[in-house]
């Protein structure tokens, strides 16, 4: 309770994806301070001032590219110029078809830097402040393609299950420091990558999954699926054996 | 930005399109997307019948571009994103004390919806219709993106209840009217019959008044129901509440004769015969059915038809024919509502006229789309219309004289959409902009009916 009467601070990484704004109106309607970063400028200050006017005590554009490093700073010292608890939710990614991929191998580097390395060296150059503070909550949103590589986008699984695996040793460290580290598996959501996207099923809104992380977060959950049966369908393909697996196109 | 072949429905379900639709989640996508064609552009779909479909050609879901731009306080004007639901708006703002001046019966409508069917709510005796309070709306027609205001008189007026062809909305402004909190004080009182109803609309005084009418009662009962006034009050609600859904199609029976009869009068009989009053979240006066989600499941797989007129305070007679004809069918469901509208309207083709307003549901079965039809042409001979959000069914030579600015809406729908792109299925159903050019015999029948009409 003592937490929620502080002053919370929310870095959003991503904030142009549904799943992002969908958690920034959250948030917003906490009262919390609620930094919006991405690329598109424009799109942002719109995210910002629907923000403001669902509820966020201030709430600010900041310019982020997960491929340029040098884009971080300025976030993390915009930040921590905010009393209180700093937050950082995670939902920068790209997701090129693997047979787009497979044609250009280059690719690689590009998502890897998106939904891992980019964000993971932005979360390490936040850490040092959310220890010496001794509280804070870091979202970072995976994806349940991480859990096992398959045919169909093992590159996209490959970075998640880095960025997944990043979250785990993150979370080791803050927690002993009073952080906590909340990874989040969504399975399909309704966003604008998955939109033409062919054989989807159980496909949640991303108004669910925010509100999915929200309690993710109230709770101290380590990690999630969400929707929640993600949980299961991801333990029954984690658990065919590989002989099996090596074969299947799923 | 990509785009997917999708099957729609109305919110009635009655009515169905296929068609190639994108999401985009930008502006600056829905301007690129627009600059390569001008293609019609979707809310949330709860018009009844075909107002947001299109058939066999691509559209806009705009539902993802529902961000407040900018809100100020001390005025109360409001900025927002095309796709913004208008009940978020009015839980956003009420408890800061502001709150959307007309609200239609749904909360899941979107603002561009509003605009571009002009709706009113239950208070449209004194504040009119939607449009009225929108004090700027900027439109994308293809590759130009306009800022229009109600001073560019002509375009203004064909864009507040045009039916989307005069471009894409894609954000608006609006004038938020003040509040004194998120509660209501709701009065619920009988009424025994139709001439009832019409005296207790004249002596009502309060904001929001709606009337549910047993549409199953006859003779001496015709035209009983249940007056629904109420007034916002101070004071903050403590809490939402929970919403409930129809998780599968209800089965044929559910909704006949039999069973409607026996729902009306337990629901007639609910409200004590001293009638009775209650205070309420502000969201449950407005969208009685929105804490259903899917309530149109109730209606089965084959979906249900809405009709609904104005006609004007004279034509008592009319709706007692029309209630009649309704209960000699037997093919009512619970859901009917009278109104007494003011004349407030905003567009060349708004619905609204100073008169009664009659709403009322059908199943979707054979004999519905005739009686439908039937009362189609009953309002239009009293002088009414009927209201393009709720159609599905009229035939186009039905509509024919119902709005008399047709023509000057047409000319201005030309101007702005010379190529067509922005045609519905309910526009073409309708013939609503004049028959298409190639096809002659229509139009020449249309002539003879507009000609038979000013006669």
């Amino acid at each position: 309770m003592s937490k929620a009467s502080q002053n919370q601070t929310w870095i959003i990484l991503g904030a142009t994806s549904s799943m992002a704004r969908a958690f920034a109106r959250d948030v917003s309607a906490r009262g919390a301070t609620v930094l919006v970063c991405g690329r598109d400028m424009d799109d942002l200050i719109s995210t910002a001032q629907d923000c403001l006017a669902r509820g966020a005590k201030t709430a600010e554009p900041c310019a982020f590219d997960a491929r340029d490093t040098s884009s971080f700073a300025p976030i993390i010292d915009r930040a921590t110029a905010e009393d209180g608890v700093i937050n950082c939710a995670v939902f920068v990614g790209s997701m090129p078809t693997q047979n787009t991929i497979d044609a250009e191998p280059d690719l690689i580097n590009g998502t890897v830097q998106d939904n891992f390395t980019g964000p993971a060296t932005f979360l390490q150059m936040l850490a040092p402040e959310l220890e010496s503070r001794g509280n804070g909550t870091v979202v970072g949103v995976g994806s349940v393609a991480g859990d096992r590589g398959r045919i169909g986008n093992y590159v996209y699984g490959s970075a998640k299950a880095g960025f997944a695996t990043y979250l785990s040793g993150l979370r080791n460290r803050l927690t002993r420091a009073g952080g906590h580290v909340v990874t989040v598996k969504p399975g399909f959501v309704d966003t604008a990558m998955t939109w033409d996207v062919e054989g989807m099923f159980l496909v949640a809104a991303p108004e669910k999954v925010a509100s999915d992380i929200m309690k993710a977060v109230t709770k101290k959950k380590n990690v999630i699926y969400t929707p929640f049966f993600w949980r299961y369908i991801m333990l029954i393909i984690c658990h065919i054996p590989e002989f099996i697996f090596k074969k299947m196109s799923i | 930005m990509s785009w997917k072949t999708l099957d729609t429905t109305g919110w009635g379900r009655a009515h169905r399109a296929s068609g190639d639709v994108a999401r985009p989640e930008r502006a600056s996508q829905l301007k690129r997307l627009l600059e390569k064609s001008a293609v019609p552009a979707f809310g949330m779909r709860r018009s009844y019948g075909d107002a947001a479909l299109t058939s066999d050609a691509p559209s806009l879901d705009m539902t993802r571009l529902d961000r407040v731009l900018s809100f100020d306080e001390t005025s109360g004007v409001v900025h927002v994103e095309a796709g913004l639901p208008i009940g978020d708006l009015g839980r956003m703002f009420a408890a800061r004390g502001w709150i959307p001046p007309v609200m239609p019966g749904t909360g899941f409508a979107t603002i561009g919806g509003c605009i571009a069917n002009d709706v009113h709510g239950k208070n449209h005796h004194v504040v009119g219709s939607f449009g009225q309070h929108v004090t700027e709306i900027t439109l994308i027609q293809g590759d130009k993106t306009r800022v229009i205001t109600p001073k560019n008189t002509g375009i203004f007026q064909a864009t507040v209840g045009g039916l989307g062809q005069t471009g894409v909305i894609a954000s608006a402004k609006m004038q938020m009217a003040p509040c004194k909190g998120d509660l209501m004080v709701l009065t619920e009182r009988r009424i025994d019959n139709l001439d009832e109803f019409f005296v207790a609309f004249d002596d009502s005084s309060a904001d929001y008044t709606v009337g549910w009418i047993d549409a199953t009662a006859k003779g001496a009962n015709l035209g009983r129901g249940v007056l629904e006034e109420s007034e916002i009050t101070s004071g903050v609600n403590p809490g939402s509440g929970k919403s409930k859904s129809v998780p599968f199609n209800a089965p044929r029976w559910a909704l006949s004769a039999p069973i409607v009869r026996l729902f009306n009068e337990m629901y007639f009989r609910r409200v004590p015969a001293s009638g009775r009053t209650s205070v309420k979240p502000i969201t449950d006066p407005f969208f009685p059915l929105d804490a259903i989600h899917n309530w149109n499941r109730l209606y089965g797989k084959n979906g249900f038809n809405q009709f609904q007129c104005v006609v004007p305070l004279e034509a008592t007679n009319c709706l007692r024919i029309m209630l009649e004809r309704i209960a000699a069918s037997g093919l009512a469901s619970p859901l009917a509502v009278l109104k007494k509208m003011g004349a407030g309207r905003a567009g060349y083709m708004s619905f609204p006229m100073e008169g009664y307003t009659l709403a009322v549901d059908f199943p979707n079965r054979g004999s519905a789309e005739y009686l439908v039809r039937e009362l189609t042409d009953l309002a239009r001979e009293a002088g009414g219309r009927i209201y393009f959000a709720k159609d599905g069914l009229a035939q186009a030579k039905q509509i024919a004289g119902m709005y008399p600015e047709q023509e000057a809406w047409q000319q201005e729908v030309a101007k702005a959409d010379p190529e067509r792109a922005m045609e519905t299925d309910l526009v073409r159903r309708l013939q609503l902009r004049g028959a298409p050019a190639e096809a002659d015999q229509p139009s020449q029948d249309q002539s003879k009916m507009s000609q038979g009409e000013s006669a």
